[in-house]
């Protein structure tokens, strides 16, 4: 069997050309699982940024998002021959990143992590704080400031809320998706997004309030 | 259905995951209670927030490093 060609650029700001059209995925996955990097690269183009934020959104550590996402192309790689093709490889590919970057975010604190814990318990849920934010209030922010403001808010939410809010919200993933990638049930993956969405409205408020026009 | 069970209800309810009749009762509730119609708006708006976040290159030296890491790689398993 002849030896694979190896073609994969070192950060090549001009992405190699694929003969393969965008939307068909599974033809540059089929092509990659024969060996063809060039095919592999282009996946990696493709969804390098992605998996770096979805990899630092968890972590919320640059060093771990970089390592956690080299580790994941890598093992979705070395394990193409177990992608059976029943989702998207993107699903998969996320999948593979998200267990990276958690392992990480284990080692680094420990005692906050337990997704395969059951749903969390039935504490009263009712917002504290509900004031008017007045019409578009992210528009009162420049883009960099609106960046920080998110950032600090999803950074201080617990990672167990986090992670599923990320795969679902950021990344778009179904319900189901996420309770598959993340090995807990479908109501821990419902009640958690629950949770994290009304955690996150209530630390934006503090930001967005008061700035409702008289 | 009262302001509790709204809460609970709203990631179902922006998901457009709320049966027909949870989904009225649900709206009715909001007819009459300002509290709940801005947690509702307000919670859409932090998805829309996330959601809409620009996605941004990667910086250079981590993408350098990245395609080093998995060229070595792959070549020595190509070896």
């Amino acid at each position: 069997m002849p030896r694979p060609r190896i073609t994969l650029s070192v950060a090549n700001p001009h992405r190699l050309p694929s003969t393969i059209a965008r939307e068909d995925e599974h033809l540059l996955v089929a092509a990659a699982k024969r060996g063809d990097t060039a095919a592999f690269e282009e996946l990696v183009n493709r969804y390098e940024r992605k998996i770096f934020r979805l990899t630092m959104n968890i972590t919320r550590n640059r060093e771990d998002a970089e390592d956690a996402m080299q580790d994941a192309f890598l093992k979705s790689y070395s394990h193409l021959k177990d992608f059976d093709g029943n989702s998207r490889f993107y699903t998969w590919l996320v999948r593979i990143a998200a267990n990276e970057a958690l392992m990480r975010l284990r080692k680094r604190r420990p005692n906050q992590v337990s997704l395969d814990e059951p749903v969390a318990g039935e504490e009263d849920l009712m917002p504290r704080e509900i004031e008017d934010w007045g019409p578009k209030p992210d528009q009162r922010f420049a883009q960099t400031e609106m960046r920080q403001i998110l950032n600090g808010v999803i950074d201080k939410l617990e990672p167990d809320f986090r992670t599923v809010f990320v795969l679902r919200d950021i990344e778009e993933l179904s319900t189901e998706e996420t309770a598959k990638a993340l090995g807990i049930s479908i109501p821990a993956v419902k009640s958690r997004l629950l949770r994290a969405r009304l955690k996150l409205r209530e630390r934006l408020n503090r930001y967005f309030r008061g700035s409702a026009p008289n | 259905m009262n302001c509790d069970a709204v809460i609970r209800e709203i990631s179902s309810y922006i998901d457009g995951e709320l049966d027909v009749t949870m989904k009225q009762e649900l709206e009715f509730h909001l007819t009459s209670c300002k509290e709940c119609t801005m947690v509702i708006d307000q919670t859409k708006m932090t998805v829309e927030l996330f959601c809409n976040e620009e996605l941004v290159e990667l910086p250079p030296d981590v993408r350098s490093r990245l395609h080093q890491t998995l060229l070595r790689k792959i070549k020595e398993k190509a070896v």
